[in-house]
């Protein structure tokens, strides 16, 4: 199954997601904040990142921007997840080299939906 | 045993339905006392307690149960009955009930374990007012197998210490025979 | 699928009033002549966390207030708004405002939103009338009206233009996926679906980079779907690839629908078109976003009203139910906290292990191996136990961390000026203690606030600066945590105590006292001496509630003074309440534990140190104090040899109500123990704190000082009935 590496720096938002993929049968690895995430994903190959964009340390663009000079993460899908109602944080994300997006609030089933579309 | 059994059936007890409880029985002077098998954690040997300062005689002290503090109750004196001597045969029943305050765990010292009977609610009969005395409010009933009268205790009263009646009981037994036990409690009041 | 969310709210409510402390504290520290831009960013990211979680887990009440307030943060963080003193103000009243509703959902009740419901109102008027804020106006409009109009047309089906940018790959935005998601959604209503690649971009195979995507597609989709369900499906790459969409007609009607304005791309180019929409954020995919957010918004609203009518009903029905909050609390520990404790149990297997083998084969040749092995074991022990103990452990911070809102609040209320520092923030506490000490600082920081600092004029008149300064300050010493609440004001006043004592009756004008001693007199029931009960330090209940607190937590308070210079109040605490340092005695055969922090001392007794008042009771002079004497094997009935008071021990300890003298047979070791409750499965004893286990297995009982002290004053009260 596919791993998706999971990154949110409130707690209950990724125990939620965490929970849901894990219940799909996805692996999956948690990490609070962009540059705990880039640690990560050196030492581990993921299909798949999902990352909060507004984070202490290491925002969710930074981590795109630094996931994408990686040679391992330059095509893989990575979804931001932004409460943000104007444009401007996808603008950004985009920019940064972010796949797509899901707004919150969002559901488990929305989520699941979204992740295997990308996934397949 | 969890707590939702024990308290539902404590509920049904006094509505006499016909479910089967099962009761784990014990001899003391000679008598078959009964107590709800949920209600009982473990059973054994007596061992030595510490005692507590100035507790009422039936509290023989505390033993350590796997890590918690574990009051051991001398059920004979707490019956008023002619205390013995312990034995390597004399045994412990830890019982354990949910209150409010949440679990509370406690030994009673039994003469011994005798065995394991299945009793519906409606052969139990009320005990008998005659007996005018402390025990009767642990007494939940009487029941009658072959010809023996089983004697089933409420498993919450007897653990449910309250303080009022424990410096009641610790007035009443300290050097009192028990003649003049009923005249002393007047004088009390 | 479905998942019961509200697992995840125990959580949520944990991490949400810790943001809540994050914005409150943040909050106080913003200095408005020079914001600090990180500060700002904590502040948002605690809301914007708050908003995130509320609406995930079903809280739009929470989520429709934040998200006020989470506008005004952005606004300011992005520079479209300069903060405004009222700003910081509204803020923190959110932040009290949030703390209250997340109380009662986490209680299991509907929240008031009347507070927040007003709050929100002011914010929007505020939100308003920004001059630099045009940007979010959110008139969207209506953009759909072209989309129902050309969907009508589109029953037939739809072709999609798809040009992507070059670089679309390395977003991850893998063109096969999108594909796949259009067939799928062809094939749901029995459509068909084709693909036609456009293979005239691709560049000489030396000019070919591997890494880009040259190809671009027409995909005819032959089934009655919905344009905005694909436009979904592209909803991600939109805004860098060229899209357009044209309805599919039998009769072969060519109607382009430009998903991309014309200006941008023009017809029939067909290279891909470069960057150069990214200036542009007004094709109909951002307007739709902007409208699904206004759909949230009006929904938020809706249940924010049915909220209210289902106040006001309660309030009708005058049945205001507060259900008992069912928490069950948990702590945050330190993954290096975790690491220490597994790489120690990891030696405690290792010594377990090598004991194991020692013990299947021992003669006592090995004994010297044994006994290492079993100093081992104990050296073990202690430091998982002491580890196990530091996951209670938590920075004070935690208590201290309410202190600047409430200094700034009550400055306020008070009209004085003060200057709040906190020293030794990160000095540890048990989390109990810690639970329990918050309320008696509380009492003492308003104390020195309302009765301690003098007003701004009168410290100008007695040659200080205006602002007054309150110093918190924790420090570890010895087993203990010290807490310390300094304030340089006016000082306590001895004489008006003194008076105060006089008339409550607690001293006669013969009494000569120290200035300790008066200064202790503070502490005692019933005792104020604020010349205006005010409403910040209440009446009467004060310090005697602090100070019983505080023995509670086997602690002490004192207190020091100088007139014009101002009060330390200082607490000691345990570390931990699971824990004490005991100091073993024997009496008769059973074995007690007294608090070591309690003795002062230890003696042999002699016959000729004692005095003997009234018949059975003794008292003893020990320098300038006369100390009462009490024996344990008679208060505890417990039988022992020892006949008479010569030769045995003596324990002097101190507890609540001063020294006494305690008789027993033995001294024994000092050890540490760990609390037990004797009340959880008993009761409360008269003079016994509880018990431990013994090395042994047995169980001793903790002797509760204080109790063994008034039983010394009882006898004492006692005594002197008889006499009448």
């Amino acid at each position: 199954m596919a791993t998706i590496l999971a990154v949110d720096d409130s707690t209950s938002m990724r125990q939620m997601v965490s929970f849901t993929l894990k219940g799909a049968g996805y692996d999956v690895r948690e990490a609070c904040d962009g540059s705990e995430a880039l640690d990560i994903a050196k030492t581990q190959q993921f299909d798949l990142v999902l990352s909060d964009v507004n984070m202490p340390v290491m925002d969710g663009i930074q981590l795109v921007t630094e996931l994408r000079k990686l040679g391992e993460y330059k095509f893989v899908p990575i979804l931001m997840l932004t409460t943000e109602s104007s444009g401007d944080t996808k603008m950004a994300g985009k920019k940064a080299g972010a796949t797509g997006w899901i707004v919150k609030p969002f559901n488990p089933d929305q989520l699941l939906n979204t992740i295997k579309k990308v996934l397949g | 045993m969890n707590a939702a059994q024990l308290n539902n059936k404590d509920a049904d007890s006094g509505h006499g339905t016909d479910d089967e409880q099962q009761y784990l029985t014990f001899i003391m002077a000679g008598e078959e006392y009964g107590v709800d098998i949920l209600a009982v954690q473990e059973i054994r040997g007596w061992e030595p307690t510490t005692v507590i300062p100035n507790a009422p005689n039936y509290i023989k002290g505390v033993i350590n149960l796997r890590g918690t503090i574990v009051p051991i109750m001398d059920l004979r004196s707490r019956f008023n009955l002619a205390s013995v001597e312990y034995s390597p045969v004399t045994v412990v029943i830890i019982l354990k009930i949910e209150t409010e305050r949440g679990e509370r765990v406690m030994g009673i010292v039994v003469d011994a374990v005798s065995e394991v009977h299945a009793i519906s609610d409606s052969d139990t009969q009320n005990s008998p007012d005659l007996i005018e005395d402390l025990n009767t409010e642990f007494i939940k009933g009487l029941v009658s197998i072959e010809d023996n009268m089983i004697i089933l205790l409420d498993v919450n009263r007897l653990l449910t210490i309250d303080k009022q009646l424990l410096t009641l009981t610790s007035e009443l037994a300290s050097g009192l025979d028990s003649e003049s036990t009923a005249e002393h409690e007047e004088n009390k009041q | 699928m479905s998942i019961d969310l509200s697992q995840f709210h125990q959580v949520f409510f944990e991490e949400s009033f810790e943001g809540l402390d994050i914005m409150e504290s943040n909050l106080l520290a913003l200095n408005i002549a020079e914001v600090d831009s990180e500060t700002i960013n904590t502040i948002f990211r605690a809301a914007h966390s708050i908003k995130g979680g509320a609406g995930t887990f079903g809280f739009m009440q929470i989520s429709g207030f934040t998200h006020v307030l989470e506008t005004l943060l952005d606004e300011i963080r992005s520079g479209e708004r300069d903060i405004e003193q009222e700003h910081i103000d509204m803020l923190l009243q959110c932040v009290d405002c949030l703390r209250g509703l997340m109380s009662d959902l986490q209680a299991g009740n509907e929240p008031d939103m009347a507070q927040a419901d007003e709050l929100k109102i002011h914010f929007e008027k505020v939100l308003a009338n920004n001059s630099k804020n045009s940007t979010e106006s959110e008139n969207a409009g209506e953009p759909c009206v072209d989309d129902k109009s050309t969907s009508e047309q589109g029953r037939a089906g739809w072709i999609v233009h798809f040009i992507p940018c070059e670089d679309v790959l390395c977003t991850g935005n893998e063109p096969y996926r999108m594909f796949r998601e259009l067939k799928d959604l062809a094939e749901a209503v029995n459509g068909s679906f084709e693909v036609e690649c456009h293979r005239q971009s691709l560049p000489k195979f030396s000019e070919m980079h591997p890494e880009m995507c040259y190809l671009s597609w027409t995909i005819h989709i032959r089934a009655d779907v919905e344009l905005s369900d694909i436009e979904e499906i592209f909803e991600w790459v939109v805004d860098d690839c060229d899209i357009r969409y044209e309805p599919l007609s039998d009769s072969g009607s060519d109607t382009t629908v430009e998903a991309v304005p014309e200006s941008l791309v023009p017809e029939g180019e067909t290279s891909p078109p470069l960057h150069n929409n990214d200036a542009v954020n007004t094709d109909p995919k951002v307007s739709a976003a902007a409208e699904d957010n206004l759909k949230i918004d009006s929904r938020e609203i809706d249940s924010c009203e049915i909220d209210r009518n289902e106040v006001k009903a309660k309030a009708n029905a005058s049945v205001k139910v507060t259900k008992k909050s069912t928490e069950t609390t948990s702590i945050r520990v330190s993954i290096d906290k975790i690491d220490g404790l597994i790489n120690m149990v990891g030696e405690l297997v290792i010594t377990q292990s090598m004991l194991g083998q020692l013990g299947q084969e021992f003669d006592m040749s090995r004994i010297q191996r044994l006994q290492e092995g079993l100093a081992q074991l104990e050296q073990n022990t202690r430091e998982l136990q002491e580890s196990v103990m530091k996951i209670r452990m938590l920075p004070i911070s935690f208590a201290f961390s309410r202190f600047p809102r409430l200094v700034r609040d009550l400055s306020k209320q008070l009209s004085k000026e003060v200057d709040l520092e906190m020293i030794g923030e990160n000095t540890e506490l048990d989390k109990t203690v810690m639970e329990k000490i918050g309320d008696p600082l509380v009492h003492l920081v308003r104390n020195s606030l309302d009765h301690g600092l003098e007003c701004p004029e009168e410290r100008i008149r007695n040659g200080k600066t205006s602002v007054g300064k309150i110093t918190l300050n924790a420090f570890h010493h010895g087993g203990s945590i010290v807490i310390e609440v300094k304030d340089d004001g006016a000082g306590l006043n001895k004489d008006r105590i003194r008076d105060k004592a006089l008339e409550k009756g607690l001293i006669t004008k013969d009494d000569n006292l120290t200035d300790g001693q008066i200064y202790d007199l503070i502490f005692q029931p019933g005792f104020s001496t604020a010349d205006v009960v005010s409403d910040v330090s209440g009446r009467g209940v004060g310090m005697d509630v602090v100070k019983r607190n505080i023995t509670e937590l086997n602690g002490s308070i004192e207190v020091s003074s100088i007139p014009g210079e101002g009060s330390i109040f200082s607490i000691r605490l345990p570390l931990t309440l699971a824990i004490l340092d005991g100091q073993l005695v024997k009496v008769g055969n059973e074995i007690y534990i007294f608090p070591l922090v309690s003795i002062v001392e230890s003696i042999q007794l002699e016959k000729s140190m004692l005095n003997n008042i009234t018949g059975s009771q003794y008292v003893m002079q020990l320098r300038n104090d006369y100390v009462p004497i009490i024996c344990l094997q008679d208060i505890f009935n417990i039988k022992t040899a020892r006949q008479d008071l010569e030769g045995a021990m003596l324990v002097v300890v101190e507890g609540d109500n001063g020294k006494v003298g305690v008789v027993v047979d033995e001294l024994l070791g000092q050890q540490q123990v760990v609390i037990k409750s004797l009340e959880k499965n008993y009761q409360k004893v008269d003079s016994i704190s509880g018990a431990t286990i013994l090395g042994d297995g047995t169980v001793a009982l903790i002797l509760d000082v204080s109790g063994l002290n008034t039983r010394t004053s009882d006898k004492k009260n006692d005594s002197h009935i008889h006499a009448a």
